[in-house]
């Protein structure tokens, strides 16, 4: 708990700091990456504590952050609405979707949830009226009230870090109360649960649901936040993106999704943007490949430490 | 209690239990033998509804469960265990029981309220624990345990559900003769309060416990009866007990 905190704090102080530096770019940066972590924390929640291994957790986080731009996009500004809207549509469609897919189990489940996502990603390509591939331009981010200018990068992040804060102590409840348990029981031994009563389906669906709501939010802040939305949110590389930071990070640790965000994130950057002479003598482009490197420190944790960087932190084990 | 009419499974053209027709009378511990492959197991399931019948009619309680789910009949009561071990193996022999508990009381669709603070669940998962003889190893993970205290949890999860009568499948499997005496001990202790159908293979265990045995051979019942009838009875003697009775 203490740590918990020490963490937030250094999170608050964060743009101060940056603002001392004069480089408010990584604020911006730390804004995105925050809402990576707020999206794979939902996806872990699924995929960790749950072992429901979706691989289309992007049509979630793609129907927020599209339902939230069309809401800009109509003049409707206010994240009030824009907001809630985006939350309720992914809940909506993960409801859907987690009622057909969850009647299938392993290879199948993947399977079935890629192809939902893969729909909605033409789905969205197809709407002409929002851009189609080409995507949607955004007037402005969305509108808050109370004087707060989410247009500005400080107050922009300290929104995120609240929904993140909210998200992890949520999920934190969530795994000690009743359902919580269940979840991971059904994870652990699903013919078991059943057999001691418990209505397996409708648990995993519920988590199902829950997990897609707040992809949904995860989705309507990147679309504030760039100002700007395209197809490619949805597709299925951007689902396997959110996988890779939850199992970076720790499968089924409370701190899993945001640390494997920060990680890969962090990784990416650090690549195309600090070039090592060196290695750019050797092989010039490498710096448009940045994925080889993910793919290097990737192998790495899953054959070192398959409980990711928060299981390397934490001598607990997962839940 | 239970009644089973013609009730059948087949598995495309292997008929595992062809029109079986079992009377579980409430109070008693019936024994439910045969060879391998007879189809006990599957039986077992089409009870506990993880498989579904082709066939017939299963009644518990006064009602038709031919259809109802699996954690519907445990709602009713009827609880099941396996003959390979299904527990939840990193959970810890209280956390299992109380899952358990947790499963029979009321819904678990509570997002907020740590389960730390219901008391209740864990008293309960206690008071299983000391039935079953776990309750100095409470904070063990379940993994941890000799294969006879996993057993004996096995079975635990399923008494955890308050069941009126419990599928206890080949609980003896795989035990030490020790072992084996402690688990007799434990279903003679709670026939007093839960109809037990049992399928064993250890045939001291059934001739001890049971107060009728059905003889399931083929998919079929082949007899059913007190158990002095059913030692008597040839046709068993020769499709099953063969030796071991005769000796």
């Amino acid at each position: 708990m203490r740590r918990n905190i020490f963490i937030f704090a250094a999170l608050i102080l964060f743009p101060w700091a940056m603002s001392a530096a004069d480089s408010l770019f990584y604020v911006s940066f730390a804004s995105r990456v925050i809402i990576y972590a707020i999206a794979a924390t939902s996806l872990n929640l699924v995929l960790g504590y749950g072992g429901m291994i979706s691989f289309g957790h992007a049509a979630f986080v793609g129907a927020g952050a599209y339902i939230a731009s069309i809401c800009i996009a109509e003049g409707l500004t206010s994240a009030w609405l824009g907001w809630p809207a985006a939350i309720a549509a992914s809940a909506l469609a993960a409801w859907l979707i987690g009622a057909v897919s969850l009647r299938t189990r392993g290879v199948y489940f993947i399977m079935i949830t890629l192809a939902f996502a893969q729909m909605a990603f033409y789905l969205v390509n197809s709407m002409k009226a929002y851009g189609g591939d080409e995507g949607l331009t955004l007037p402005r981010r969305a509108e808050l009230g109370f004087g707060l200018d989410l247009g500005n990068e400080v107050v922009f992040y300290y929104v995120v870090l609240f929904f993140l804060a909210i998200s992890l102590y949520g999920l934190h409840r969530i795994m000690q109360a009743r359902f919580g348990r269940v979840v991971v029981a059904i994870r652990e031994n699903e013919a078991r649960a059943e057999a001691i009563g418990l209505p397996v389906y409708r648990y995993k669906l519920v988590c199902f649901v829950i997990a897609g709501a707040v992809a949904g939010l995860a989705g309507a802040l990147l679309a504030s936040h760039g100002k700007y939305v395209n197809p490619n949110v949805l597709h299925w590389v951007q689902s396997g993106t959110l996988m890779i930071m939850v199992i970076l990070g720790g499968v089924g640790h409370l701190w899993g999704g945001a640390i494997g965000a920060a990680v890969l994130l962090g990784l990416e950057h650090v690549i195309s943007d600090y070039p090592i002479p060196w290695l750019a003598a050797v092989a010039p482009n490498y710096q448009q490949h940045a994925n080889l490197g993910v793919g290097l420190v990737m192998l790495a944790i899953v054959l070192f430490a398959p409980q990711g960087v928060a299981g390397l932190l934490s001598r607990r084990p997962r839940a | 209690m239970l009644e089973l009419r013609q009730v059948s499974k087949r598995f495309g053209g292997v008929v595992a239990t062809d029109e079986v027709t079992l009377e579980v009378k409430g109070g008693e511990v019936h024994a439910l033998i045969g060879p391998n492959g007879a189809g006990k197991t599957t039986l077992i399931s089409q009870i506990s509804g993880s498989l579904a019948s082709d066939g017939g009619e299963i009644r518990f309680d006064g009602s038709d469960i031919t259809r109802a789910r699996p954690h519907e009949r445990v709602k009713l009561g009827l609880a099941r265990s396996y003959q390979i071990t299904s527990i939840f193996k990193r959970f810890s022999v209280l956390d299992n029981l109380a899952l358990a508990v947790q499963a029979r009381s009321g819904s678990s669709f509570s997002f907020w309220r740590p389960v730390a603070a219901e008391s209740a669940l864990f008293e309960q998962a206690r008071s299983i624990a000391n039935e079953i003889g776990l309750l100095r190893k409470l904070d063990f993970v379940a993994a941890a345990l000799a294969h006879g205290e996993q057993r004996a949890l096995e079975v635990g999860l399923a008494l955890a559900t308050r069941p009126k009568l419990v599928l206890l499948d080949e609980p003896l499997a795989g035990m030490g003769p020790e072992e084996a005496q402690r688990m007799i001990a434990l279903i003679d202790r709670i026939r007093s309060h839960v109809t037990v159908l049992l399928v064993e293979h250890d045939m001291d265990a059934v001739f001890r416990l049971a107060n009728r045995i059905s003889v399931l051979v083929n998919g079929c019942v082949i007899a059913s009866g007190a158990p002095e009838t059913i030692k008597a009875n040839v046709q068993v003697r020769r499709a099953y007990l063969g030796d071991e009775v005769a000796a």
